[in-house]
């Protein structure tokens, strides 16, 4: 069956607020709040996750693997390197001196980590990305969107709702 | 007097900054031209000591570092506020920071740009400087780990980098926002490609604050080991005026001097240039100063704890280096060093000039006179007045060429940060609106607390 996209356009927070809650509490057919509706505001709002549910987040992860990976190489190449040159009389001193080796350690530990929490946000966030099939520029300017997926025959109350909760303006299109 | 004005329209934000990308004040345009004359002056003085070698520069043994290193330091230091400010700041949710942390983070690039050069010029032979680069002995260089010229390039490129994407991540809804409002031509196309598709959806606001969140505690613990890194490039030589424990906290307490006292600079010109009256207010510029007032300070203490801790020390060699900075040939550029840096920021003191803007102008440019003074007397006079009679040289003096280079890495500086802010927007559109937005909230919340009693 065919999937509709309506795109509401609000205000204000509260009233998209409103729509939101709504559309989680009644049961449409052709309609899955969980997975059809998305919200695109133009500022971040902590307040979006409470009214949507709260969703997980794992760019954490990334930045833990990125952070680890990073220290460990610096470590093993540094070492591998200066026990490469064993040959070299070293005094007495170690091959493999630690607290050198840590400052190295220490920045690219750093450095893995930033560079993979940027690339665990580009896919955690799906970007790069195509536009969506509605898109309004309002959304970067100072309206909120109520962005929802449904089933042809579910439009309508969907449409509904979006007028009761006074939608500045409701863009249509099908999709696949 | 409130930080921002709540009333302001989120359209009217987009639209002030959107205008500066295309129309700023014709003071721009000169600011860029002598940026430009001066970076030619620069460039002049690169091409006649890159053929003819380092002695048209003046160096001599042991003169071996000169203005390079100590405006290369001054660069590095410069950066420290950006990058590091709004990463503590942002953690410490002081939304004051949000209509000047973009221009404060793009300082930060470009000033480890500008700092990167002269790493390259301080060599003579440019082309020698993958020495520097701490890379596995594939090709029998057997790079030295244990040396902090090799922990510092590794700490400037982890910096610089996290920096840019730091920048970068954090600007993609402001792009966004230009992608959306330019009318074709060639900046909606960047616009578009830099943006990467961003909509302002939930999903991507999420993993957006944690992004930015995660970045920014890397941040700080980063740019302060970048710092006292360049310190240990001195404090772990024998050198004397160098060996002194303090200088970590003390290079780092000196770079956020005078990276606030550049903030303070920049803020009053991109004020006035793009016309961000609104958004970069008189209360904003009274919080940064007295930052950077409370900076001055710690710099002014560990100033002395330096001095004292060579004087009370057991080196006399490191003793005598000291009386010679306050009493020989480098005297009036040590007491003007102390003089600015810590007598000078006392004008900030004062409430009546902690909004006064051509007060603040000239202080803030004296400070980080005095602050580049300070790289220069550390650097120069330990060369001059070493361990070894036979090797002091009290005379040398730099050339025009190595005055010419510093004099137009100011200009190379200047120039890459006002073509950023032609082509990037300046001031965070998205959080501007969020403070905006928030600080609303809480006045229409306390009226209705006032209400109800």
């Amino acid at each position: 069956m065919s999937k509709r996209h309506l795109l509401a356009l609000f205000s204000d927070f509260d009233e998209a607020e409103k729509v939101v809650r709504e559309l989680r509490a009644v049961s449409i057919k052709g309609f899955d709040s969980g997975k059809d509706m998305i919200v695109k505001s133009p500022i971040e709002h902590p307040e979006v996750e409470e009214f949507l549910g709260e969703k997980p987040v794992h760019v954490q992860w990334f930045t833990l693997v990125g952070a680890l990976t990073g220290g460990s190489l610096a470590f093993l190449l540094i070492a591998a390197s200066q026990g490469n040159f064993f040959a070299q009389l070293k005094g007495g001193k170690p091959i493999v001196p630690f607290p050198p080796d840590f400052v190295l350690t220490y920045e690219m530990f750093i450095l893995g980590g930033v560079y993979i929490s940027v690339l665990g946000f580009l896919i955690c966030a799906g970007l790069p990305a195509r536009r969506s099939p509605l898109y309004s520029a309002k959304v970067s300017e100072d309206q909120i969107g109520v962005l929802v997926q449904s089933e042809e025959a579910a439009s309508a109350t969907l449409k509904a709702i979006f007028t009761k909760h006074g939608a500045l303006e409701i863009q249509e299109e099908t999709g696949k | 007097m409130k930080d921002i004005r709540e009333d302001i329209a989120w359209a009217k934000i987009n639209q002030d900054v959107l205008k500066s990308l295309e129309n700023p004040r014709k003071l721009f345009w000169i600011i860029l031209f002598v940026a430009i004359a001066m970076v030619g002056v620069a460039v002049g003085c690169e091409i006649y000591q890159y053929q003819v070698g380092l002695g048209v520069g003046n160096f001599d043994n042991p003169h071996m570092w000169g203005l390079y290193i100590a405006t290369f330091i001054f660069w590095i230091g410069m950066s420290h506020s950006g990058t590091l400010l709004s990463a503590i700041l942002h953690l410490m949710h002081a939304d004051w920071r949000k209509p000047i942390y973009r221009f404060a983070e793009a300082m930060t690039t470009f000033s480890l740009m500008t700092a990167g050069l002269f790493v390259a010029v301080h060599l003579g032979r440019v082309w020698q400087i993958y020495y520097a680069l701490p890379y596995p002995n594939g090709r029998q260089v057997w790079p030295n780990f244990q040396s902090p010229l090799l922990w510092d390039a590794m700490a400037i490129f982890t910096y610089l980098s996290s920096s840019i994407l730091f920048l970068y991540v954090g600007m993609i809804p402001d792009l966004a926002i230009c992608r959306d409002n330019m009318r074709d031509c060639w900046r909606k196309k960047f616009y578009t490609v830099l943006s990467l598709g961003w909509e302002g959806t939930d999903r991507q606001w999420r993993n957006f604050r944690v992004t930015y969140l995660t970045i920014a505690c890397f941040l700080i613990p980063l740019a302060v080991s970048v710092h006292s890194i360049v310190a240990s490039d001195f404090a772990m030589s024998q050198q004397p005026g160098w060996h002194i424990t303090s200088f970590p906290p003390y290079f780092v307490a000196g770079a956020l001097y005078s990276g606030c006292a550049a903030i303070i600079t920049l803020f009053i010109i991109l004020r006035y240039v793009f016309k961000f009256e609104e958004y970069m207010t008189l209360p904003i510029l009274k919080k940064t100063v007295r930052l950077t007032f409370a900076i001055a300070m710690v710099w002014t203490y560990l100033n002395f704890i330096e001095y004292a801790s060579v004087w009370y020390g057991h080196n006399q060699v490191a003793k005598d280096l000291l009386i010679q900075k306050a009493t020989g040939p480098y005297a009036p550029f040590w007491w003007a060093m102390n003089f600015l840096g810590s007598v000078v920021p006392f004008i900030m003191f004062f409430k009546r000039f902690q909004t006064n803007i051509p007060v603040l102008m000239v202080v803030s440019l004296l400070l980080n006179l005095g602050m580049w003074l300070e790289r220069w007397m550390i650097v120069a006079p330990t060369f001059s007045h070493g361990y070894y009679p036979w090797t002091w040289d009290h005379s040398q003096w730099p050339s025009f060429v190595q005055w010419g280079i510093v004099f137009g890495s100011f200009g190379w500086f200047t120039m890459l940060f006002m073509v950023f802010c032609k082509v990037f927007p300046s001031v965070s559109m998205y959080e501007v609106k969020e403070m905006v937005y928030h600080r609303s909230r809480e006045t229409k919340k306390l009226g209705a607390v006032e209400g109800a009693h």
